[in-house]
């Protein structure tokens, strides 16, 4: 049986923890993003042609949603677990009467929160650079959703898994960016040169990215199925390794 | 007092790297008990804590609270035992006030902001409930652990070496904590390094070695059963042999017959009564003394002992 209570004060402690570094966790990507869209969307963009029909600065809207969600999302949640592992509080955490679902629930909420406020936030800095309209607003929020409760729950893995702060780094600084990057944040993968573009489709960000671009405009280089079905596998992988964690304790219990 | 609110039987824990840190240990805790565990560093006192608190997982044993088992019905138990880990481990950046809401809601509680008041103000912390605790000193901060701990209310807390790294006074207030703790009816379970603390305030302590639990006892009992007066008695002059009056006292002359020493009582006062009976037989054998010194055996004295006898050859 969940205890709603001891879910809602891991669930609010960690907002807390996102609103006592707000100027860090709400302005850097805000004005990353902002460096995007002037450099790619008014510099570059305006010299490049419409991908599918979309102006170039409204297609890279999802592309650098994504970017954003999946770094802030992945370092939001692995940040919330391994600090208590770091500094020994999370004694308080296992000595309670608080199993897996307030844990998971608690801190991946509070993870996929930050990054639904900071996902708004970048959408509305976007409408001051680009004029965008968004065909399936309520798949797209579904959508941002679902990458963002995937995202918490890797993230969550990675910081238990990390015993060091560059551990906690490396997937994030190593992959998950230059992937990001790759999957089609700035382009379509259809503008790349043979076999470039099969070689991209192993690339699973391409998946998220198509997806959530599709949602936007309608159209995308794969389809809106796929990207669902990868991401609700991704989401399930995800849950079925945190609950092998929990059920063995692996780097949680002594 | 006599019913058993934790029941260990059989406890081990092997670590990954093949160290044994319990080996089989069998305890039971009674409720509104103060409970000392005492022992050298890494004697798995700290392991037997986390094991029942959930942060160790025990490789074989049985480990039930409050008639919980603690493997599968442990969120009942886990609800109603509290911890003070030995390390200042707290959100440092977070005021005292929301540092101590947080646990209780984390243990299930509804908010209880006049509980929570009376918990800082038991232990001064009211006055410093809006300030972060890292700008607290290190006894306040480990007041803040007790009060997190004391949130939810708990029949059974755990103190790790609850004045490690506190000074006299601190230790004593500490003391002055615990003690309310037990008019309260919480039953503590301690971990220290000073065994004085132990003599100070616990019902019964054990002493654990190398992950086995080698004496369980009262104190008191503990005391009588292994402690000693020992008395050193300074002669006028010079004796070569003991009077035949003294032949049924532990005493040997040393120091050149300048010294008798007497060891022994048990830690009831029996030593004491003996001294003043073998002073008495001195005078009456006309034997004159110039001065005593009594000595009655400490727990320390005691662990000590106790710690080198079990020492393997």
């Amino acid at each position: 049986m969940i205890s709603w209570r001891s879910t809602w004060s891991i669930y609010t402690r960690e907002l807390m923890r996102f609103l006592r570094t707000a100027f860090q966790s709400v302005l850097a990507p805000v004005l990353t993003t902002s460096l995007y869209f002037i450099v790619f969307g008014a510099a570059i963009g305006g010299r490049m042609p419409d991908l599918g029909g979309v102006d170039y600065g409204a297609f890279i809207i999802p592309g650098l949603l994504m970017l954003t969600l999946l770094g802030e999302t992945t370092s939001n949640s692995s940040f919330g677990i391994y600090m208590p592992r770091f500094t020994g509080t999370i004694y308080e955490l296992l000595s309670a009467p608080v199993g897996v679902a307030e844990t998971l629930i608690g801190f991946v909420g509070a993870a996929m929160t930050k990054s639904l406020i900071l996902a708004a936030i970048i959408l509305v800095t976007a409408r001051l650079f680009v004029d965008y309209s968004i065909a399936h607003p309520l798949l797209a929020m579904l959508y941002i959703m679902l990458v963002a409760a995937a995202f918490s729950l890797f993230g969550f893995i990675l910081g238990i898994w990390a015993d060091n702060f560059e551990k906690l780094g490396i997937i994030p600084m190593l992959f998950l960016t230059p992937l990001t990057f790759l999957g089609g944040t700035f382009y379509s993968i259809d503008m790349l040169p043979k076999p470039w573009d099969t070689i991209a489709l192993a690339n699973p960000i391409v998946y998220l990215v198509s997806g959530l671009r599709w949602t936007f405009y309608g159209s995308s280089d794969v389809n809106i199925w796929v990207s669902f079905g990868i991401t609700l596998a991704f989401l399930a992988a995800c849950t079925a390794v945190i609950a092998y964690i929990f059920k063995t304790g692996w780097r949680l219990r002594a | 007092m006599n019913e058993p609110i934790l029941e260990l039987e059989g406890l081990t824990k092997v670590y990954p790297g093949g160290l044994k840190a319990l080996d089989s240990v069998d305890l039971t805790i009674r409720k509104g008990e103060i409970f000392a565990l005492l022992g050298p560093n890494g004697a798995g006192k700290t392991t037997l804590i986390g094991a029942v608190c959930g942060l160790v997982r025990p490789t074989s044993g049985t480990m039930h609270a409050f008639g919980h088992d603690l493997s599968t019905d442990w969120r009942k138990a886990r609800a109603r035992i509290g911890l003070v880990p030995q390390e200042l481990s707290t959100d440092m950046f977070e005021p005292v006030h929301r540092a101590v809401s947080y646990s209780r809601g984390l243990f299930g509680l509804a908010p209880d902001p006049k509980r929570i008041e009376e918990i800082l103000r038991s232990l001064s912390l009211w006055d410093k409930k809006d300030e972060r605790i890292m700008a607290l000193s290190g006894g306040m901060k480990r007041r803040v652990l007790i009060a997190k701990a004391l949130a939810h209310e708990p029949d059974l807390l755990f103190l790790d070496e609850p004045t490690a790294g506190v000074d006299v006074e601190l230790r004593k207030g500490m003391w002055a904590i615990i003690d309310e703790m037990r008019e309260r009816g919480v039953t503590v379970i301690l971990t220290t390094h000073y065994i004085e603390e132990a003599e100070e305030m616990a019902d019964r302590v054990g002493i654990i070695r190398q992950g086995k639990l080698i004496m369980v006892d009262e104190k008191d009992a503990m005391m009588a059963r292994l402690g000693r007066t020992e008395a050193h008695i300074s002669l006028a002059n010079p004796i070569t042999a003991l009077p035949a009056s003294l032949s049924q006292y532990p005493v040997e002359i040393e120091e050149g017959g300048t010294s008798l020493c007497y060891r022994g009582g048990d830690g009831t006062g029996r030593g004491k009564a003996e001294v003043a009976d073998i002073t008495k037989a001195l005078l009456a054998e006309g034997i004159d003394y110039t001065g005593i010194d009594v000595r009655e055996s400490s727990l320390e004295d005691i662990f000590v002992s106790l710690l080198g006898e079990e020492e393997p050859a």
